[in-house]
C-alpha cells in the first residue's frame, strides 16, 4: 500500500479502533440457563452525547464481529461496514455515537462456545448452551445499559443483523427510536434452513468432528470451510458470479479445481477457517434457523407492539433473502399503523449486497435517520 | 416515468386548486393511502398538516425521495399491493392521477374503497375540448400539456372523462360523494367535462 492509498482509504474513517470487552457477572438465556460470565466484545465510534439520545446499535451478520468501521492497529482492511459509518458518511460518526457488538455465541470475543467454563476450567465447546436471537438481543441491552443509554436512536442491521433489529423492536418497543432492516427476514423458510443444514452436516461429517470436543490443533476445518462455501453461494447472485468469474480457469496451483469460481470459494472456505470456530457456527445458524416472529397474521400481531419508525430494504438479485421476506415485514407493520419505508434495491450484488458501496442505499439510510418525525403515527 | 413530477406539469404544486381541495378534505390526525405517491408532493403537504400518510410507489428514485422528505413508502405495485391492508383503516385512500396508469382499474377502485373510508380519484379529463378537437382535427393521439405523451411511450393505459366515471360509479351503485373539476390555475364549475383539465371525485362504498 503507497501512501496516496493509505489516505485515500481513511478518507472518512474513524481512524485507528480496537475490540473492547464488557464483563457481566451473569446472564440468564431464554432456554433458562445461565452463563457465568457474561462476556461481549464491542467497539464504538462517535461520541455519546449528555442526553445520550444519538446512540446507534450496529448488529452483524453471520461471520460478523464487533469491527465494523476503522482500522485495528496494522490493518490494511477496515471492518466489514467501513462504507457506511465514519464521519460524513451515512451513519455519521460526527453525529452519532454508534456501538457494533459482536453477539454472544460466536467466536469473536462475546461469549461462546470458545469461552471458558467456570466450572471445569475449559472451553465450553459443544457444551455451550442454545443461544437465540432474543438472547443475543437481551446481551446488547445489558451493554447499553452499561453506557446508560436508555432509548437507542436507532438499531440497525443487515441478515441476521437485521433480524436482530427486528427482534428490538418487539422485545425493547420503547427502547428505540428508529429500526432499520436489510435483506432480512422475520424466519427462515424451509430454504434457508435447508442451506443451513447442509453447512451443519459438512461440519459434522469431518472426521475432527469429535461431538464438538475437538482440539484446536485437530478442528473440523475441512466441514467448516465446506459450509462456508455453501454459505457464500447464497451470497452473491447469479449475475455477479457470471460477472466476476465466468467459466474462467482457476488461477495459481490450485489441483482440485477447473474453474475460477471454484478456487474463489476453496479460498474463501480456508481462510474462514482461520477466523470462525465450527462450533459457533453451529450454534449461530441454529439461532438464525430457530428464529420466528412468524408470518402473516401471526406476524402482524407480534409486531403490533413496535413504536418505532422503520425503514426495511430488499434487493432484487437477493436470493438467499428474497425480497417477499421484507415485504411481509413491512405489510405487517402497515397493517399495524406503523411508520415504515420499504425499498427494493436493484443492486446485482445478490445478498450481500447490503455491505457494498451503493449510492441509493447510502443516501436512504442517511436520509432516514435525518429525518426523524415520526409523522404523528405515535 | 411518472406525472408527479413539477417537470410535468410546470406549476407550483402548492399552488394547484386540485391539490388545495384535496387538502381541505382532510383532517390532521386521519390516516390516507397515497396510492401512487410518486415524489411525495401531495404527502408532504398533508403530512404538514398533521395527517397520517403513507404511499405506495414503483419508481425507487420517488422512493428515495419521499424518503428524503420524511415521508413513509412502500415500494410496490398498486395492482397486487393493498391486499393486506384491512377493512376501512384508512379514512382516505387517494388516487392522485393514478388510476389512468393501473392495469385493472375497476378493480383498484373497489379495492379502494374497502380499506377507505372514502376515496378520493383525481384523473385527467379526457374529454376536454382541446383534446377533442385534436382528435377531430389531426385524426391523431392528442398529446397536452396534461397528457404530454404519445401513444408509445405513455404510462396511461386508460382514458376516461369525468361523464365516464359517473356512469362508471352509477353502473357499480357507487356513491359520489363531492366532485369538482380544474383547469391549471382554478376550478371548473360551467361545463367542466368540457373546460376541466382535471376530474376529481370523492367516493364511498
Amino acid at each position: 500500500m503507497n501512501p496516496s492509498e493509505t489516505n485515500e482509504s481513511f478518507h472518512g474513517s474513524v481512524g485507528v479502533v480496537q475490540t473492547n470487552v464488557v464483563t457481566f457477572e451473569s446472564f440468564t438465556l431464554e432456554g433458562g440457563e445461565t452463563i457465568t460470565p457474561l462476556e461481549i466484545a464491542y467497539e464504538t465510534y462517535g461520541t455519546l452525547n449528555e442526553k445520550k439520545d444519538n446512540a446507534i446499535l450496529i448488529c452483524h451478520a453471520l461471520s460478523g464481529d464487533a469491527h465494523a468501521a476503522g482500522f485495528h492497529e496494522g490493518d490494511k482492511r477496515p471492518g466489514w461496514w467501513d462504507y457506511y459509518i465514519g464521519p460524513g458518511k451515512a451513519f455519521d460518526t460526527n453525529r452519532y455515537f454508534i456501538i457494533s457488538s459482536n453477539v454472544i455465541g460466536g467466536c469473536k470475543g462475546s461469549s461462546g462456545p470458545l469461552s471458558t467454563n467456570g466450572k471445569t476450567g475449559k472451553p465450553f465447546q459443544s457444551t455451550f448452551p442454545f443461544v437465540s436471537i432474543g438472547d443475543m438481543v437481551n446481551a446488547q441491552e445489558k451493554l447499553i445499559r452499561h453506557f446508560g443509554i436508555h432509548k437507542l436512536f436507532a438499531v440497525a442491521g443487515g441478515s441476521m443483523g437485521g433480524m436482530q433489529a427486528l427482534q428490538w423492536s418487539v422485545a425493547y418497543p420503547d427502547r428505540l427510536k428508529n429500526c432499520i432492516v436489510m435483506a432480512s427476514s422475520s424466519e427462515h423458510s424451509a430454504q434457508q434452513i435447508a442451506f443451513n443444514e447442509v453447512g451443519r452436516q459438512a461440519i459434522l461429517s469431518d472426521p475432527n468432528w469429535n461431538q464438538g470436543l475437538y482440539t484446536q490443533d485437530k478442528r473440523p476445518s475441512k466441514g467448516l470451510a465446506l459450509a462456508r462455501m455453501m454459505g457464500h453461494i447464497t451470497y452473491l447472485s447469479d449475475e455477479m458470479m457470471r460477472e466476476k468469474f465466468g467459466r474462467k480457469p482457476p488461477k495459481g496451483n490450485i489441483q482440485s479445481t477447473d474453474f475460477a469460481v471454484g478456487s474463489y470459494l476453496i479460498y474463501q472456505g480456508e481462510s474462514f477457517v482461520d477466523r470462525f470456530d465450527a462450533n459457533s457456527y453451529i450454534y449461530v445458524t441454529k439461532a438464525l434457523d430457530h428464529f420466528s416472529l412468524g408470518t402473516g397474521k401471526e406476524l402482524t400481531k407480534v409486531l403490533s407492539k413496535v413504536r418505532c419508525r422503520f425503514l426495511v430494504i430488499a434487493y432484487t438479485s437477493d436470493w438467499l433473502y428474497p425480497p417477499y421476506q421484507s415485504e411481509e415485514i413491512v405489510k405487517s407493520l402497515e397493517v399495524n399503523a406503523v411508520p415504515v419505508s420499504f425499498i427494493e434495491l436493484n443492486n446485482p450484488a445478490g445478498h450481500d449486497s447490503f455491505l457494498l458501496p451503493s449510492e441509493e442505499q447510502d443516501s436512504i439510510l442517511r436520509d432516514f435517520l435525518s429525518a426523524t418525525d415520526d409523522g404523528g403515527f405515535f | 416515468m411518472n406525472i408527479h413530477t413539477n417537470e410535468a406539469f410546470g406549476l407550483d404544486l402548492k399552488n394547484r386548486p386540485d391539490i388545495s381541495y384535496i387538502a381541505n378534505l382532510v383532517k390532521p390526525g386521519e390516516r390516507v393511502l397515497d396510492l401512487g405517491c410518486g415524489y411525495g408532493e401531495l404527502m408532504l403537504i398533508l403530512k404538514n398538516k398533521g395527517v397520517r400518510v403513507q404511499g405506495i410507489e414503483k419508481d425507487d428514485k420517488c422512493i428515495i425521495q419521499c424518503v428524503k422528505k420524511s415521508l413513509y413508502v412502500h415500494h410496490g405495485d398498486i395492482d397486487d399491493g393493498l391486499k393486506h391492508h384491512l377493512d376501512h383503516s384508512f379514512d382516505f385512500v387517494i388516487l392522485n392521477q393514478t388510476i389512468q396508469q393501473t392495469l385493472n382499474p375497476g378493480e383498484i377502485i373497489k379495492e379502494c374503497l374497502r380499506i377507505g373510508k372514502q376515496v378520493i380519484i383525481v384523473f385527467p379529463n379526457f374529454s376536454h375540448w382541446q383534446i377533442r378537437t385534436s382528435i377531430l382535427l389531426s385524426g391523431k393521439t392528442p398529446v397536452t400539456d396534461l397528457m404530454p405523451f404519445h401513444w408509445y411511450d405513455t404510462p396511461n393505459l386508460h382514458y376516461l372523462s369525468g361523464k365516464d366515471f359517473e356512469d362508471f360509479c352509477d353502473f357499480e351503485r357507487i356513491k359520489i360523494l363531492h366532485r369538482a373539476f380544474f383547469n391549471r390555475t382554478r376550478q371548473i364549475k360551467l361545463f367542466p367535462n368540457l373546460f376541466a383539465t382535471l376530474a376529481l371525485f370523492v367516493i364511498r362504498a
